[in-house]
């Protein structure tokens, strides 16, 4: 009776305990949403899509370069890391022996373990040095590399999850490996790979520490991909630190729209994915 | 009286000629297909011992034998299916035509010798695309060709009225009796001279496996058929000729109806008289 009854209580607690965790881990997003929200409306407004940083000492002005700027780096990073990723994802998935892909799934996870500001340092020794200033291909270069380890193993996981049948199936009727990887494979495993690569993307948007010191920032419009570009993470930490109350609010507003970006890309991943599941279902 | 050229060519011959099969007993039928010492190894373990075997030309050959015995692995030998396998080795002589088909193009060998698996394997892509996979990727992409081949296809495979008003649809929309006859039009799409089908109906209701097998019947006017099955009725009703696997050998093979009233081994008799297995 008595061991019974404790049994009783520490179920009790267990569950509730377990039941507030969960809410707090769902609270948690929605407070930073409402936290960014309540801080930045005031500047959340047309001119900050449209309009550039204003000169230090006035008010007003927008963020419309970082945020076109953040959509060149990305496309940048995405252009670098994904088809390295995809290709080297496709080797590993469709040919290599297993203690040789054991060895590269290894050195593909120390990769993505290595601190974002270590291959920010290693965009800067190879594109920025070289070339003598910042650009919006060295922040590219910095994120592609960062995006490379996801895309190799988004590819291997979705390929491998696609039935062996389908691949003697299509070398049963005279195709080549390569054939059989680009015109059965790849199309089967096709909507989890474009949810896997938008998620790495989301991923790395809103990585800062790689771009101070690859794309730097501008106040201005950046020109083609060869000059220092504003990003919206970077410009959030130099108004974070700047000492005006006007631009801890333009902060705020950026950390907001940076954030509601980077839940669009989740959300389209997912509806994505969830379509890819139907049609093959059908 | 043999010239001793004459009687050297006679012996080679039936160093090369098997011990008398089925095949050469079949009037009419010539030989598309030909094993001589088939051994197989997976790994270390050897899954066939010694397999020696004429395919007649137009004719139904069916492998039956216990669950592990080889059949499935000897026919994925004859169009060199293992070799996606790692670890495997084939040795012995496998010729099509003559033509030797272990040091043949690998591509070439699975368009001359087709394949329909015992689970129906359509890909993510329409019917029409289904059926036009094997033509694509054999380099032919003229549409009229395709549009053609893959109505004759279909035709071929029974299966042609039911699907022509929706060639767009997903493959993966037809029914499961559907998908196999799609897999057996895709593999004909291509004009194989040899269709090795590996369990096809295991997985049909017997509605669906009795259109195939009545379509296999008509098949062998344009092609060789070679059909693994479990279900010793269905080697009865269809076959031309039966071979009994077992334990990685083949016990024997023949007229089927020999096989099934008067085999030559024990072995076979108690199998098809369901004394095991």
């Amino acid at each position: 009776m008595k061991i019974s009854a404790r049994r009783r209580i520490v179920n009790a607690v267990m569950l509730s305990l377990s039941g507030i965790c969960t809410l707090l881990v769902i609270s948690v997003l929605f407070f930073i949403l409402g936290y960014l929200l309540v801080h930045g409306v005031k500047s959340l407004d047309f001119d900050f899509f449209t309009k550039l940083p204003k000169p230090s000492g006035e008010t007003g002005g927008g963020m419309a370069n970082a945020i076109v700027g953040s959509g060149k780096v990305l496309l940048l990073a995405t252009l670098i890391g994904v088809p390295i990723g995809f290709l080297a994802g496709i080797f590993l998935a469709e040919f290599s022996g297993k203690t040789f892909a054991f060895t590269i799934r290894y050195v593909v996870d120390l990769l993505n373990g290595v601190p974002s500001i270590v291959i920010g340092i290693v965009a800067y020794a190879l594109v920025v040095r070289p070339m003598r200033h910042f650009s919006a291909l060295a922040g590219g270069v910095a994120l592609g590399i960062m995006m490379i380890p996801i895309a190799v193993r988004t590819t291997e996981e979705f390929l491998r999850s696609v039935p062996n049948s389908m691949r003697e199936g299509a070398m049963a009727l005279g195709a080549t490996r390569a054939q059989t990887i680009f015109t059965v494979v790849v199309p089967a495993a096709m909507s989890g790979l474009i949810s896997g690569m938008m998620l790495n993307l989301a991923r790395v948007a809103g990585e800062t520490a790689p771009l101070l010191f690859t794309a730097l920032g501008n106040m201005f419009w950046s020109k083609g991909w060869l000059e220092p570009i504003a990003t919206l993470p970077v410009m959030i930490y130099n108004y974070a630190i700047a000492p005006e109350e006007d631009l801890h609010q333009q902060a705020w507003a950026a950390g907001f729209v940076l954030l509601m970006l980077v839940l669009a890309i989740n959300v389209t991943a997912r509806m994505v994915i969830n379509r890819g599941h139907a049609s093959s279902r059908r | 009286m043999a010239s001793p050229q004459q009687q050297q060519i006679m012996t080679r011959e039936s160093v090369t000629r098997p011990a008398e099969t089925a095949a050469s007993k079949t009037p009419g039928a010539a030989c598309k297909l030909t094993a001589r010492n088939i051994d197989f190894f997976y790994g270390s373990f050897q899954a066939l011992h010694s397999i020696s075997l004429d395919v007649p030309s137009h004719r139904i050959t069916a492998f039956i034998g216990p669950s592990g015995c080889g059949k499935s692995t000897f026919l994925r030998t004859m169009n060199r299916m293992n070799e996606a396998l790692r670890n495997t080795r084939v040795e012995g002589e496998l010729r099509l035509d003559g033509q030797d088909i272990l040091s043949m193009d690998v591509t070439t060998v699975r368009r001359r010798v087709g394949m329909v698996f015992q689970k129906s394997n359509p890909f993510p892509k329409s019917i029409f695309d289904n059926v036009a996979y094997g033509l694509r990727v054999n380099g032919i992409s003229r549409k009229s060709v395709v549009e053609e081949a893959v109505e004759r296809s279909l035709q071929h495979a029974a299966l042609w009225t039911e699907v022509k008003d929706k060639l767009h649809k997903p493959a993966s929309a037809l029914s499961g009796g559907q998908q196999q006859r799609l897999c057996i039009a895709r593999a004909l799409a291509v004009e194989p001279e040899v269709l090795l089908l590996d369990e096809p109906c295991s997985a049909l209701d017997p509605i669906a496996t009795r259109r195939i097998e009545e379509l296999l019947f008509e098949l062998k006017e344009m092609t060789t058929i070679v059909i693994v099955t479990h279900n010793m009725q269905q080697a009865a009703r269809i076959a031309d000729l039966t071979g009994f696997f077992l334990l990685g050998k083949l016990m024997e093979i023949d007229d089927t109806k020999k096989i099934f009233q008067n085999p030559g081994k024990k072995e076979t008799e108690d199998y098809v008289t369901g004394r095991f297995g």
